[in-house]
């Protein structure tokens, strides 16, 4: 009697189970998603170039380019660099464009840092076997630096690394990078000859 | 059976009075609820003196007999009295069966018995109502981080996530009211979206062997219960207040339940709470508030036989991130980690800014259960949950303000159970489960979705059997099959689809190719089947051992699979890999338990190894605009963990008790023949507990946690350019920190207010000593310390 017993579950449970499946079915069928396809975000704050301009202030038609280009943004391409070499014992007036290629048009993104110029700062970093100084020639609406534009005056030949920071938030007024914490927006680090 | 008819036989032939009436009168009483064997419970013949009590069994016999109607009356001590009538007409066997529930009412000191058991052969380890209740102004993880063998990932004070024997995440599976939370639980800074308040019962099982609720708990379940309500005309509530000096907080939760003798019931729960920015020892942790509201509805009919539930939830909760943490590459990582103090530290504010999140979570549910004399229990139950995840980060321009994360997780669950128990004992739990799940990334963010858009499809079947040998030998077996199906559409970065090789390799599942990003239509299948067995053995006076072996299979989840792109929290590039399998756990667990008022313990040492374990590790350095970056590759390894865990009880007199607990876990990667990264280190407490019922029960305990240090970690170190010193610099992300010893205070006092309402004052201090220390299993320790001493109060009030 208890084997028939267990036998008719058995039967009843593959009969409750075979519903359950079908209700399954049904839940399934009546969620499938349509075909939309989803949309493609083409990301806007992304810093894909740094370029560096710096103009003789002597003579204009002498202009010196140094670019950092990342195409892929955090992708794994590396970047591209273009240096061009600088020439002793002159004085540049210097200006820096940060571009997003990764859209089309590419968007200029100096701009938003000019507008929100109290909270960001670029800092020159010279490397040793450079002799170059640099000064901020543009200001934020508190009178501290902001760099996008400056002067960069060599001294004697030599090689070395230049790096450009371009630090959001940071502490203002602040002495150098050492002192300005804040977030990393953008870094480019030249390898530059004097001569 | 026929031992029991021999049984009443040889009965008769042992009563000597002779008479008319020589009928026998057995029967068995049994729990309404869930039919186990009511023992003790007192039968009595109305208008004679016949009165017998149920054995180990549930079982009572009557002799002497005459055909006719009785009336009987059946006591229990944890039942209400129930009377009864029946026939007699010859040798009459009956079952009756009782209502329950005032053990339930009683559970101050929750039973697992209250609520079903999970797991028959794997130890259920509780957390009692007081306790969690000392936990209403924290989080369901800091509640789970009392039990041995758990620790928690947090990322900051207020996403604490649990780590079961050193795993968690998806590993660890989440059951809250029955239903499997689906809330993003992938990430390591996803909290589970549980208010702890609104649990009555809170059970952790270390294995994958609660099949009924999933197989692919590599690590372990987690089982959150409402109280149960009684069958009774009455109205009662709480209401717990509390304050903390550490986030000038603090949480204000009520609930309320009403039911009626008919069946029904309704419980209505409501949470809020509020903090500021948290201390370190020496500074502020600034952006480290949190705001949180949670309400929870649960209306039922419950018939003995039948009945139906409606269950709703909602939980909302926003948190800042310390501010400190949100950095560039990796020369921002170097001075953070060098820096003894965050570099960002600000006044105490109640404010919460970028960076932020912002969670939601819906959850419904409506279950109903039948009772069918031959068959079981058989439950259906359908649940909807929608969760909703938002990441602030500090953005400029015109995105300011803006999300970048804004997911949208929406999943439908049909679940049919059968709970039989069939013939000497055998139980028999089977049931089918199919979910559909939804996700949904906002492309409005302005930023690359972090998960992409999916559709994923579940469909689950479970048998589950545990057959009691003897009175002292249990043995369970049960088995799963999953199958899950994601149908995704995903936009790859061209440089990574082809860096991957996957143009070649996938070449089919490009839908359309535009500048710089490809998209595709990824469909994937996985079967994943789970097993376990186990057994149960009683033996002495007070011991116990259980054994468990569970096979889990879980397939890979979406940010193993799609993670592509910079992972902001984490200062790291991570990339996934499409061409993962399911990962495939073994556990083993031996626990040998000592159940004794006086002197408890259980040792419980595991072993789980895991083939293709996914793993996320360093392979390279990225150098973007913005900076350095790591790398982060997730790839498939075997794993191996291993460890145990020990919780010791001692009393020394009736109001003094010793409580001691030690926790290690070893885990490797056995493919490069190193250790795992994230094991929780060794951490041992040990606590003094002072209860005297005569005096108000007042209860003092002071506790000590000590935490080792870990010392077996893969070195993911690695070396950066600073261009400002011109020099190399190791970014030290591995090294973990020291080990550190905390003391911690608790108290509570309970004062009677009247017949019915209970006050129940409790003062705590955690970090008595104001230690300043890092945890290894904290992402914010390399910006800052974690939380200083923290004064908390709180009133609980019973009505």
């Amino acid at each position: 009697m208890k084997k028939g017993n267990l036998l008719n579950l058995n039967k009843m449970k593959t009969a409750k189970l075979f519903t359950a499946a079908l209700f399954a079915t049904v839940l399934f069928t009546s969620c499938s998603s349509d075909d939309d396809t989803p949309e493609i975000v083409n990301e806007e704050e992304v810093i894909s170039t740094v370029t560096v301009t710096l103009t003789n202030s002597e003579d204009s038609d002498d202009v010196v380019t140094l670019q950092m280009q990342d195409l892929d943004g955090d992708g794994p391409e590396v970047p591209v660099y273009t240096v061009e070499n600088l020439s002793a014992n002159t004085t540049y007036t210097g200006s820096i464009v940060l571009l997003n290629e990764t859209v089309d048009p590419a968007e200029d993104v100096t701009e938003e840092v000019k507008e929100e110029n109290t909270d960001h700062q670029f800092f020159y970093t010279v490397g040793t076997g450079l002799d170059i100084t640099t000064e901020y020639i543009n200001y934020d609406d508190d009178g501290n630096p902001l760099g996008t534009e400056f002067t960069l005056t060599t001294g004697e030949a030599g090689s070395g690394n230049l790096t450009f920071t371009l630090i959001h938030q940071p502490t203002k007024p602040n002495t150098g990078l050492s002192d300005a914490d804040g977030e990393t927006d953008a870094e480019a680090t030249f390898s530059v000859t004097i001569e | 059976m026929r031992i029991y008819a021999l049984f009443i036989l040889l009965l008769c032939s042992m009563t000597s009075i002779s008479q008319n009436c020589d009928n026998t009168f057995s029967g068995t009483v049994k729990d309404l609820h869930d039919g186990s064997l009511l023992v003790g419970a007192t039968v009595i013949v109305a208008g004679s003196e016949k009165a017998v009590q149920t054995d180990l069994d549930g079982k009572f016999l009557f002799t002497n007999m005459c055909d006719g109607t009785y009336s009987i009356q059946i006591s229990h001590p944890f039942c209400a009295t129930q009377g009864f009538t029946f026939k007699v007409s010859g040798n009459t066997e009956k079952t009756f069966k009782l209502e329950h529930h005032l053990e339930e009412l009683n559970e101050v000191i929750v039973q697992g018995k209250a609520f079903s058991d999970k797991s028959k052969t794997l130890v259920e380890n509780t957390i009692s109502k007081e306790k969690l209740e000392q936990f209403n102004g924290a989080t369901l993880g800091d509640a789970l981080n009392s039990l041995s063998g758990v620790s928690s990932l947090n990322a900051g004070n207020a996403v604490v996530k649990p780590i079961v024997n050193g795993l968690h995440s998806s590993r660890v599976i989440l059951i809250n009211n029955g239903v499997r939370m689906e809330d993003q639980e992938w990430g390591v800074e996803h909290a589970p979206n549980i208010d702890v308040n609104s649990v009555g019962n809170l059970t952790l099982i270390k294995g994958a062997g609660a099949l009924q609720y999933s197989g692919d708990a590599v690590g372990g379940v987690i089982v959150a219960e409402a109280d149960k309500v009684p069958v009774k005309d009455t109205l009662y509530g709480k209401t717990i207040i509390s304050g903390a000096s550490n986030g000038r907080g603090g949480s204000v939760t009520s609930q309320l339940t009403k039911s009626y003798k008919n069946g029904w019931y309704g419980t209505l729960q409501g949470t809020w709470k509020r903090f500021g920015d948290f201390e370190a020892p020496d500074y502020v942790l600034s952006n480290t508030g949190t705001s949180e509201r949670n309400a929870s509805l649960n209306i039922g009919f419950n018939k003995f036989d039948y009945g139906v539930e409606a269950y709703y939830s909602y939980f909302k909760n926003e948190l800042g991130i310390l501010s400190a943490s949100h950095i560039g590459g990796a020369s921002d990582l170097v001075s953070a980690i060098n820096s003894d103090v965050p570099l960002i530290i600000n006044d105490f504010t109640y404010d919460i800014t970028e960076p932020r999140q912002d969670i939601t979570h819906n959850l419904a549910r409506i279950k109903a259960f039948k009772k069918f004399d031959n068959l079981g229990k058989l439950s259906l139950q359908y649940d909807f949950q929608k969760n909703n995840r938002l990441e602030y980060d500090i953005r400029t321009g015109s995105d300011k303000g803006k999300a970048s994360v804004d997911l949208e997780l929406t999943t439908h669950t049909l679940a049919l159970d059968l709970d039989s128990h069939l013939k000497n004992g055998l139980k028999l739990k089977t049931g089918i489960k199919a979910s559909y799940q939804d996700n949904f990334a906002d492309p409005n963010t302005g930023v690359r979705r972090l998960i992409p858009d999916y559709d994923k499809y579940d469909l689950g079947a479970y048998a589950v059997l545990d057959y009691p040998i003897n009175n002292d030998l249990v043995v369970e077996a049960g088995g799963r099959f999953d199958y899950t199906y994601v149908d995704a559409y995903k936009y790859y970065k061209t440089s990574f689809w082809e860096s991957r090789n996957y143009d070649e390799l996938y070449p089919d599942i490009v839908i359309e190719e535009f500048d710089n990003q490809i998209l595709t239509h990824p469909q994937l299948n996985f079967y994943n089947p789970s097993f376990t067995v186990g057994s149960t053995y009683s033996f002495g006076k007070d011991y116990q051992l259980f054994f468990n072996y569970s096979l889990s299979s879980r397939a890979p989840n979406a940010s193993e699979l799609f993670s592509e792109g910079l992972h902001h929290s984490a200062s790291r590039i991570e990339y996934g890999d499409l061409s993962f399998d399911s990962e495939i756990g073994h556990k083993f667990i031996l626990t040998l338990q000592r159940n004794n008022k006086n002197f408890n313990f259980s040792v419980s040492p595991f072993i789980n190894t895991i083939k293709d374990f996914i793993v996320i590790e360093p392979t390279s350095i990225e150098t973007t605009v913005r900076g350095s970056y790591q790398v982060w590759e997730y790839r498939q390894t075997n794993a191996q963990l291993f460890g145990v865990d020990i919780d010791a009880s001692y009393a020394f007199t009736n109001n003094f008790r010793y409580n001691y607990q030690f926790s290690l876990v070893k885990g490797y990667d056995r493919s490069q023949d190193e250790p795992l990264i994230s094991m929780p280190p060794a951490n041992m407490k040990n606590e003094i507990v002072y209860q005297n019922p005569e005096i108000h029960n007042l209860r003092l305990a002071l506790q000590s946690e000590y935490v080792f240090r870990q010392n077996e970690y893969p070195d993911n170190n690695f070396e950066v350019y600073i261009p400002e010193t011109e020099s190399t610099e190791v970014v030290e992300i591995s090294t973990p920190p020291d080990a550190y010893h905390l003391l911690n205070f608790n108290s509570s006092i309970d004062l009677n207010v009247n017949d019915k309402s209970r006050l129940t004052l409790g003062f705590g201090v955690t970090n008595l000593l104001n230690t300043s220390y890092r945890n290894y299993l904290n992402s914010m320790r390399y910006y800052a310390d974690d939380v200083g001493r923290n004064f908390l109060l709180n009133i609980k009030f019973n009505y």
